[in-house]
């Protein structure tokens, strides 16, 4: 079977220029709320993943959820302490950082409300279990005083949290002496201090959590087993990057099913504004159809001319809207994270995926609205197309 | 009127193309008032919030306690006629999905504070009697199926272990806005569990919640209740009910901007699809406008004629969508339950839809309206569509 030529569909996409500028105007809107919805959501997950290290382990209370939730008492991290199976560090002592986290209430930068940020209070040693952080600016806090160190994003969208500033909280004043930077991980939204003196000036005895590395990754079972049958400890174990994992899960899937929702009910009316204008490109070229006919084509060519039209007609509205969606890239977004009831600060992040499910969503509407005016044209009569010319 | 049917007829000469676009026109106007609800939805405690009310909440954040000691020392303060206290709880009702509100509160001093939480008096004595009691709001019983009487079980997250309690009472909103879906427990018996597992965690506070005299006093009294804190081991950050809940309406500034912007881009759409038709209807008739003027009909008349189309199908249209928004919300209510405490489109809403539907077709009819009255006459009659 002899198909229509494609040059034949082009040009009649280019003959009605309006038409097809506002059809394909439609649907890139469509396409450009899909994917900036996607990529919001991958955003999150690739934030909270990038967060964790693949031999990292993190201990929280049982049951708790959230680093916020849980308490571990110092026997219970000594305990923790002289479990086989941790990695050495340079001086022989276990990789391992007992931290408690504290959340604390800031004015951002950008509408002057107030915020929660995460307080970390951590040590050498946690610094050095997360090798994805680096020092950009100033230095690390030193051991036993009141100085801390911020994350980037924390110093961009906060006020008052610049290198050299001074916070004021749990009674008494903390020196910013340096701006770190965690690669895009979830730890840019933190501000890290010493533990020790976190816990002293909030009058606390309990970490939050305690993270530490493995000697060897695959040794995970056997430590998670010892932590779980060991009745001194009411404790649980989570690979560091599952926990990330899990914490942007809540968010990340309440924003892809909204936006999901969102783009499904919006196409309808991309999709009603593509039916139109194929019923108008139909009806406009009657006589064209009837001598295509006459001239051999069959009904199946002009099924698939028509159809090809509306499909090319959906792909460069989805190409538009990509690209408007490529420019959200540039965006820095942060909200609060359910599950940490804390800032968290991502990216819009555009992966190839994205990139095909919003083209297969456009061509998608493309079919569907372009399949009943194409159908129409290829069920006609020769002889009434070239009567109604 | 003369016109009138000669609009209603032009409109139905394509009854497939009006009819899309009605369908289009729906849909897109139904979504931007839906969306306006839930954005509405989302400062639903903003609007319950009280005038009389104060919250007082540690200045660091939200998650750090307040001592017990504090209430007497808030008795003492100038201007404060009640004061109670509440604590997050945060348990699980079954599975994480059945989320819900739970607060450890001081039964007799918070029902003064909350007078809209309506609860028979007979409830009332029977759960300040029953340290393991809670009380419910109708939305939350009916959507659980829990009756006066029953056992409820929660799995503790802060204060962790299996809580049982019994149900006490049931309450009930005296206005439309007030939240049916919280637990109210007692904040003696998970203090006492608190301490009996961990003494150092016990006789600590969430949020103290007071009453004021006068809510014009509101800022003052809010600086003489800081000021009584200051430099201590806790220090307070006291703020009216409605700032405490603009807080975490806030927390979530960045989707809500996004929902708005999402609405205002589905207006944007429809515009451009009924833009669209317009412009395919006034070419198609290019050679009657042509004869219209030919007959001596000034440029305006067919200006009237494209404009007022445009508008009639989109009133119709936005007529339509406001007519089935309405019970479009209140199925959502039902199937989302909980999750928001009330959900009603408001009548601003209802005429921000009429009105986005007469710019659609303004905006719509007004580039083919405006090359339509400025056609030659004798290239028009000449024109073949």
């Amino acid at each position: 079977m002899h198909a229509v030529p494609l040059t034949y569909i082009a040009r009649n996409l280019w003959v009605r220029r309006v038409t097809t500028a506002l059809t394909a105007a439609g649907m890139a809107l469509v396409v450009y709320v899909f994917a900036t919805v996607l990529m919001m959501s991958e955003g999150i997950r690739s934030t909270l993943v990038a967060t964790g290290q693949a031999d990292n382990v993190m201990v929280l209370r049982k049951g708790a959820g959230a680093e916020i939730n849980s308490g571990i008492s110092r026997d219970q991290a000594a305990v923790l302490q002289t479990l086989p199976g941790l990695a050495l560090g340079a001086t022989g002592q276990p990789q391992l950082s007992k931290e408690p986290v504290v959340l604390n209430n800031l004015p951002k930068r950008s509408n002057g409300k107030a915020s929660n940020v995460t307080m970390r209070g951590t040590s050498d040693t946690g610094l050095a279990l997360r090798p994805q952080v680096r020092i950009s600016q100033g230095r690390m806090f030193r051991p036993g005083s009141s100085e801390v160190i911020a994350g980037g994003a924390i110093a961009r969208g906060f006020e008052g949290v610049q290198l050299g500033a001074s916070l004021r909280f749990g009674g008494r004043d903390w020196q910013v002496v340096g701006i770190f930077d965690a690669g895009g991980s979830g730890f840019d939204s933190e501000i890290w201090a010493d533990s020790e003196q976190l816990m002293a000036a909030f009058r606390r005895s309990n970490y939050s959590s305690v993270v530490m590395k493995l000697a060897d990754s695959d040794s995970f079972d056997t430590l998670n087993k010892l932590i779980d049958q060991d009745p001194r400890l009411l404790l649980e174990a989570k690979r560091e990057q599952r926990f990330y994992a899990e914490q942007s899960e809540a968010l990340a899937n309440f924003i892809s099913i909204l936006g999901t929702a969102l783009a499904v009910i919006f196409s309808i009316g991309a999709v009603v504004g593509a039916t139109i204008t194929m019923f108008g490109s139909v009806a406009s070229r009657i006589g064209e159809i009837g001598t295509l006919r006459a001239l051999g084509f069959r009904r199946g060519a002009v099924l698939i001319a028509f159809l090809g039209e509306a499909l090319l007609l959906s792909l460069v509205g989805g190409v538009l809207g990509l690209l408007a969606a490529t420019v959200m890239q540039k965006v820095n977004v942060s909200t609060t994270n359910f599950a940490t009831f804390s800032e968290l600060a991502f990216q819009f992040t555009l992966t190839p995926s994205i990139v095909g499910q919003s083209l297969l969503f456009a061509l998608g509407m493309g079919v569907v609205g372009g399949f009943i005016p194409a159908w129409r044209a290829s069920r006609m009569q020769i002889v009434d197309c070239l009567r109604a010319a | 009127m003369f016109i009138w049917k000669l609009l209603l007829k032009n409109a139905l000469r394509h009854r497939v193309r009006t009819l899309l676009t009605l369908l289009g026109l729906m849909v897109a106007v139904c979504a931007f008032g839906f969306l306006r609800t839930v954005v509405d939805a989302w400062y639903a405690g903003v609007e319950a919030s009280s005038s009389t009310r104060l919250i007082v909440r540690s200045a660091t954040s939200l998650t750090v306690p307040l001592p017990l000691a504090y209430a007497e020392r808030l008795r003492a303060v100038d201007g404060l006629t009640t004061v109670s206290w509440s604590n997050w709880f945060g348990g699980i009702y079954q599975n994480e999905r059945n989320f819900f509100p739970q607060f450890a509160v001081d039964p007799v001093s918070y029902l003064a504070l909350y007078p809209e939480y309506k609860v028979s008096e007979a409830d009332r004595i029977a759960w300040q009697r029953d340290r393991r009691g809670v009380i419910v709001g109708r939305k939350l019983a009916t959507k659980f199926g829990w009756s006066v009487g029953d056992t409820i079980a929660l799995r503790g997250t802060i204060y962790s272990g299996t809580w049982s309690f019994t149900l006490r009472g049931i309450y009930e909103g005296a206005q439309a806005n007030v939240d049916e879906n919280q637990m109210l427990m007692q904040w003696a018996y998970i203090n006492e569990s608190a301490k009996a597992r961990n003494a150092r965690r016990g006789d600590f506070v969430g949020v103290y919640v007071v009453g004021i005299n006068d809510p014009n006093n509101a800022a003052v009294i809010s600086q003489r209740i800081d000021a009584q804190f200051k430099n201590s081991l806790a220090e307070t950050l006291t703020e009216t009910e409605k700032a405490f809940q603009l807080g975490f309406v806030a927390m979530s500034e960045a989707i809500l901007v996004a929902l708005q912007a999402v609405s205002g881009i589905v207006i944007l759409i429809i515009m451009a699809v009924m833009a669209n038709t317009m412009t395919m209807t006034a070419r198609e008739r290019l050679a009657e406008y042509a004869t219209l003027k030919a007959l001596g009909f000034s440029p305006g008349f067919v200006v009237r004629l494209l404009f007022g189309e445009s508008l009639l199908i989109a009133l119709a249209g936005g007529l339509l969508a406001v007519a089935i928004t309405v019970p479009l919300a209140a199925a959502f209510q039902q199937f989302a339950g909980s999750l928001f405490p009330s959900f009603r489109v408001t009548e601003e809403t209802m005429l921000l839809q009429l009105a986005a539907a007469l710019v659609i077709g303004m905006v719509a009819a007004a580039w083919p309206a405006w090359k339509m009255s400025r056609i030659d006459i004798v290239s028009g009659l000449r024109h073949v569509a």
